[in-house]
């Protein structure tokens, strides 16, 4: 079998299915349930800041209920999924 | 250091003079001179710095690396400028083909400033808003200073060399005559490490990001990236026919080099002018709007499948050739599958301003953002429309193809790089706002008129010379000359003048309002977050 006709016959069949599973398999990790925060955090990246450094808050913004936290506490409800 | 570049600088001016005096071809001459004055120019500027005591550098990690963005900005609506006028130039060529001048023979007729046009809108206007905004985007998104220091200079400088090289060589009769890749094989040579260069830069910022998740736009970006560089290599691959002349000949030759033209021809457009460009879509129009993407799962599945698709589309430009029909079909397949993921991109985007839709009032940059994605979600339907066999008997070798690509090139990324272009010129300079709001509002529709000149003008004229082609009498002889056909396409071609024009216009103002931004204007240096802000967010 020349070459090309064997090239032809792996990338018909197995590196098909292995391209559609590889496909499949991204849907499905789009989706999971248990990354749900992890995509809200990365959709949050560009609203950060991206200027200068924000000024020193009174507080370490480490406590439990603490208003000053983080501006993002504020945008956090405007995640749609 | 310094002794080594003064070596290498030397080197290439003596054999780029070399060069210009074995030269075969007028193209290669010209080029080697140019080389020989730009390595000179460094030489000198090298050997008067050398071994002086180093000057304390303001460059740290602490600040983003901005400048290569600022010249990058320029660039852009330099280069957008230049192509707009040739192209707008060449639109009255062909209605008004005495336009070819005498004394302007050979180097500006059609033929000639054509591929400078497409070159200049494509590869000088659309790369340079490509570099610039990829490489904001990436700092922001990774927090983290450009890797690798003067090297993003390096890809700035150096791209704007292979644009003169490509450029003068078009107008001087050196081309490979593959559409989008015309330019001959050391210019060629040159982009690839130019190219490298900047993957090096792009990568090297998210390998240091301080971010723990790497932002969908980054992925389009690298995808952009990664792919051209591909196709440009598999494409480009041709044996010079002398070093010291500019003609090459193709490795492909006959349906195979035809094929791998479209692959790259087709992914140029897949990969260049969408991902590219959706890149810029992910990070500034959630940033304009200042709410996240509407839906960052989305996000993905649409990247995933862009990248999967779009890379077998591209035999739909071999319709009825002698490319097998399976390939054909394939093409055809896949480009139509290829519209559901573009559509879910174009959603994403906008339904992003779910919940700010009032900005579109009052916010003209909005309005550009949301227009170049209505553009973009135009010509994802009517490209697999296009390809589907039977559509493309019609449509093929007409004007209705011209109107698609410029509904697109015009439409999607002229508005979506104006409106980063408002977006990042304030921001660079430290100004709150464009100097005018009004000049964007009239850019705008200026722009938007002429596209919806240039757009339907195209498509009455392509459809009336695809059906006047094969229109039959009842003895089976064709009707219509191909002279009758040009004839009868002239008032069409006027108006799609005047929509070059208005569209031109457009720039020219924003170009205007740019200059009174920056006016007098301080470059800003923009600190990285500290490390402490980002390492764990607040919940």
């Amino acid at each position: 079998m020349d070459t090309y006709s064997l090239l032809r016959e792996i990338a018909d069949s197995w590196v098909l299915l292995a391209m559609f599973c590889f496909f499949i398999g991204v849907g499905i990790f789009a989706c999971l349930p248990s990354q749900a925060n992890a995509r809200e955090e990365a959709s949050m990246i560009p609203l950060r800041d991206d200027a200068a450094p924000k000024p020193k808050k009174s507080c370490s913004g480490t406590c439990a209920k603490c208003a000053c936290s983080d501006d993002l506490t504020a945008m956090r409800g405007l995640s749609n999924g | 250091m310094d002794y080594v570049k003064i070596i290498l600088l030397g080197a290439i001016t003596v054999i780029a003079a070399l060069a210009s005096g074995w030269a075969h071809d007028l193209a290669y001459q010209v080029h080697a001179l140019l080389i020989m004055v730009v390595a000179f120019a460094m030489f000198i500027y090298v050997l008067r710095n050398t071994d002086e005591p180093a000057k304390p550098t303001m460059e740290h990690d602490g600040i983003y690396f901005d400048g290569v963005i600022r010249a990058g900005v320029i660039a852009t609506a330099f280069w957008g400028i230049a192509g707009f006028l040739v192209g707008t130039f060449i639109a009255f060529q062909l209605a008004f083909p005495a336009l070819n001048f005498e004394w302007g023979q050979p180097f500006t007729n059609f033929g000639r400033l054509r591929p400078l046009h497409t070159s200049a809108v494509i590869f000088a206007f659309g790369g340079n808003a490509l570099i610039a905004t990829s490489l904001y985007v990436v700092q922001r998104t990774s927090a983290a200073r450009l890797w690798g220091g003067n090297t993003a200079w390096f890809v700035f400088w150096g791209y704007q060399l292979f644009i003169v090289l490509a450029a003068t060589g078009y107008l001087l009769g050196a081309t490979q005559s593959k559409e989008y890749a015309e330019p001959e094989w050391y210019v060629d040579i040159w982009l690839t490490i130019v190219w490298l260069a900047y993957l090096a830069v792009f990568l090297g910022t998210i390998y240091k990001r301080r971010e723990k998740h790497i932002y969908v736009a980054n992925w389009f970006f690298l995808a952009f990236i990664i792919t051209v560089a591909m196709l440009h290599l598999v494409n480009n691959l041709s044996i010079p026919v002398s070093i010291w002349g500019s003609k090459s000949v193709q490795v492909f030759s006959g349906v195979q080099d035809a094929m791998t033209q479209w692959w790259y021809g087709h992914n140029a457009v897949g990969f260049f002018l969408t991902a590219g460009f959706l890149g810029m879509m992910y990070y500034f129009v959630p940033k304009q709007a200042g709410r996240p993407v509407y839906s960052y799962k989305l996000s993905i599945i649409h990247f995933w499948a862009l990248i999967f698709l779009y890379i077998w589309a591209g035999p739909h430009h071999l319709h009825y050739t002698a490319l097998p029909d399976w390939a054909a079909t394939l093409g055809m397949v896949f480009s139509i599958v290829l519209w559901m993921p573009s559509w879910g991109g174009m959603i994403n985007g906008l339904m992003t301003l779910q919940g700010a839709w009032d900005k579109l009032r009052t916010d003209p940059i909005m309005r550009m953002f949301v227009l170049s994605l209505g553009f973009y979600g135009m010509s994802t339907f009517e490209g697999p429309m296009m390809s589907i066999r039977a559509v493309n008997s019609l449509s093929h070798y007409t004007d209705w193809t011209i109107g698609h690509v410029h509904s697109g090139a015009l439409g999607w990324n002229g508005m979506i790089t104006f409106a980063c272009i408002y977006f990042l010129t304030p921001r660079l300079w430290g100004r709150k706002q464009m100097y005018s709001m009004a000049a964007i509002n009239w850019h705008f529709w200026l722009a938007t008129l002429g596209i919806v000149l240039y757009a339907a003008s195209m498509w009455v004229t392509g459809i009336m010379e695809g059906l006047m082609w094969r229109e039959v009498d009842d003895q089976g002889f064709l009707v219509n000359s191909f002279a009758d056909t040009v004839s009868a396409k002239f008032p069409m071609y006027v108006v799609r003048g005047l929509g070059g024009v208005l569209f031109l216009s457009g720039a020219l103002v924003m170009v205007w309002n740019m200059f009174m931004t920056i006016r007098g204007a301080k470059p800003v240096t923009a600190s990285v977050p500290q490390a402490t802000a980002n390492a764990t967010p607040a919940e």
